[in-house]
């Protein structure tokens, strides 16, 4: 089923929009997204809260409340329409090849059950094997996501375990059906500071050791750095960078991409007291017609000519920006 | 590379779950042993079950059997003197045992409100829970529904059916789950489109599951212990309406030996023999009571934090 397709990307997301009518008008929440996750490849989406990202892998999921409109040039998983699948073939691909981790593990367990039955419920419900594999396999889960205790835990109920165990449990579970991509919408934002780096550091060895496509949705820069094959950049619903993390993270060729990147602070450089970076201003809102370049209104850079459309650029590398900003400019100023 | 998390110790977060305790289910027995609402309401219902299944068995006589010449004996707590053996609660106005009228009586009243609660609550929690999950158009429709029933008031509805069927315990039954749904729909809706908005249900979608299977799986197990509530208190509601409806003359038709029907029996020498009201009307007090803690102490135990 794999690698009959031309580009040889996992996950193909082309021109993607998702549209959510209000009552001031219509919110243009993700605007001509492009993304590409290869087997193997981790991406990470990154941008500020409310630029989409949770919207881009809820599109993808095909898990968008009801009043939001998604369009799509293309949308496919392992060479396959997401677009034109009917709902039960949609639902037998959720879960089994591609699946997603959610941002409060607190609140997406099921509380009326407890954490074995909701494991074996995936592996037995698309039909991989009896209930007796499913224990199995979720012990086996359990214990490779770091639980002590796997066999006694699955007879617990999500109130007994704390949020970086119950986030374990997610990925555990999101794992079952040993899934061809994971999506991940910021895993780590509601835990605690410390255990946030180990959920990262065994998401990084899942993905490499099941040779799985993982797209990591985060606002966490520092994350990016550590576990990203390649970074996309999502400013007000559009991906205003993308390549590979470390063409961004060195070069990067949107004035946004660099706000974020001095944003992050340097033990070893800063003096107490610094003031830390931020970027100027607000987001815009998306309600209506969206002209230009959105980020102009905060750059330092900006021009008379991003008020037209910006048309996306390439570089070497498969990179992609969208800013008439010639290069070298960002480099100088910084 | 810019960006460098503050590094954590990995082991901190496994040593502090090695140090729990292994899953406490110690707790487990103490916790519905101390709830003496429960556990009185319980073998308080369990004997009224029982009664009512053994009557039988239990019962010294015929309900229906009728002696003119043994008609109004007191039981023996109101006149030992008059009381004779054979009828230790007495008899009514036809002579009929009062005891045994009792014991067949619990079999109408559990009869009637168990059904009665079923036929409501199946076409109540299936609207609620429609109207909640989907929102939109059904819970338009639901809500237009349930403000429908609200404006029938039920004696009328009852008084109607019976002029048209005649009255009998399938109708008793029928136009009671017909007619109590209404709670079970306004309750489940406003549950379950609290349990809809959570990620759960979300992630549920996200493994794939279909729409039944996340209401089956995912909300209903959630709503539980709401429904517990309601279920009880409309069963108790049920066998209220029931003895209302038969004290009218609405319900189920003598000489079946219904509570309600009892009492509007002994209305007639109220003054005379008030025994013969209070002994049917304890009996439907307490089998309420029962119902109703009951419930309450089951949805203490349901409540999803309280399973351990």
């Amino acid at each position: 089923m794999s690698g009959a397709h031309k580009s040889g990307a996992l996950l193909e997301v082309s021109g993607l929009s998702v549209d959510i009518p209000t009552e001031a008008g219509v919110l243009h929440a993700v605007r001509d997204v492009s993304l590409a996750v290869r087997r193997g490849e981790t991406l990470c989406v990154v941008g500020e809260s409310g630029c989409g990202k949770s919207l881009t892998s809820l599109a993808i999921m095909g898990l968008l409340p009801p009043s939001a409109q998604r369009r799509a040039h293309r949308l496919a998983l392992a060479g396959e329409d997401l677009q034109a699948a009917p709902a039960r073939r949609l639902r037998a691909l959720r879960g089994d090849r591609m699946a997603m981790i959610f941002q409060d593990p607190m609140t997406c367990l099921n509380p009326a059950w407890t954490i074995g039955n909701q494991l074996e419920e995936i592996f037995t419900w698309h039909g991989k094997g009896n209930r007796r594999a499913a224990h199995d396999r979720a012990v086996a889960l359990l214990e490779r996501v770091g639980m002590a205790n796997a066999a006694g835990r699955l007879s617990q109920y999500p109130h007994q375990l704390s949020g970086g165990l119950r986030q374990r449990v997610m990925i555990a579970m999101a794992l079952m059906c040993s899934p061809d991509l994971v999506l991940a919408d910021e895993p780590t934002t509601a835990l605690d500071a410390t255990i946030q780096l180990g959920i990262l550091q065994l998401l990084a060895e899942l993905q490499a050791e099941l040779h799985m496509g993982l797209m990591l949705v985060t606002h966490d820069l520092g994350v990016v750095a550590r576990i990203a094959d390649r970074v996309a950049v999502m400013y007000a619903g559009e991906v205003v960078e993308e390549g590979p993390a470390r063409t961004v993270f060195t070069a990067p060729r949107h004035p946004y991409t660099r706000g974020l990147i001095d944003c992050i602070p340097q033990p070893d450089r800063m003096v107490p007291g610094q003031r830390l970076g931020t970027i100027p201003g607000m987001v815009p809102s998306l309600v209506g017609e969206v002209q230009g370049c959105a980020f102009r209104t905060r750059c330092a850079f900006a021009r008379p000519e991003c008020a037209a459309d910006v048309a996306p650029r390439h570089g070497p590398d498969a990179h992609m920006w969208r800013c008439v900003l010639p290069p070298g400019m960002l480099e100088r100023a910084a | 590379m810019p960006g460098s998390t503050p590094v954590s110790a990995p082991g901190e977060e496994l040593a502090a779950q090695a140090a729990l305790p292994a899953p406490a289910r110690r707790r487990r027995r103490p916790r519905w042993l101390r709830n003496i609402g429960l556990i009185g309401s319980a073998l308080v219902l369990a004997a009224i079950v029982l009664a009512a299944l053994a009557a039988p068995w239990l019962a010294p006589h015929d309900p229906y059997f009728q002696s003119l010449n043994d008609r109004l004996l007191p039981p023996y707590f109101v006149d030992a003197e008059r009381a004779v053996p054979a009828h230790p609660l007495g008899t009514d106005n036809l002579g009929r045992d009062y005891l045994s009228r009792l014991l067949y009586g619990a079999r109408i009243s559990l009869l009637i409100g168990f059904f009665a609660m079923v036929v409501s609550g199946l076409i109540g929690t299936l609207m609620g829970v429609l109207a909640g999950y989907f929102g939109g158009r059904t819970d338009t429709a639901v809500s237009f529904l349930v403000t429908t029933r609200l404006s029938l008031p039920i004696i009328m509805v009852a008084l109607a059916v019976v002029s048209v069927f005649g009255g009998s315990l399938e109708v008793v039954v029928l136009v009671l789950g017909f007619l109590l749904w209404d709670r079970f729909a306004v309750v489940m809706r406003s549950a379950t489109h609290q349990v809809r908005g959570r990620e759960y249900i979300l992630a549920a979608q996200a493994i794939g599951c279909s729409v039944p299977r996340i209401l089956w799986q995912e909300v209903l197990p959630n709503v539980l212990s709401s429904l517990v509530v309601i279920a009880s208190y409309e069963m108790a509601q049920a066998i209220l309406l029931e003895a209302a409806l038969s004290f009218l003359g609405l319900g189920v038709q003598p000489p079946l030996p219904s509570w309600g029907l009892m009492v509007s029996e002994a209305k007639e020498v109220m003054l005379f023999e008030p025994w013969m009201i209070m002994l049917p009307g304890a009996a439907i007090c307490v089998l309420v009571l029962a119902i109703n803690l009951l419930g309450d102490g089951i949805r203490d135990l349901t409540v999803p934090e309280g399973r351990a």
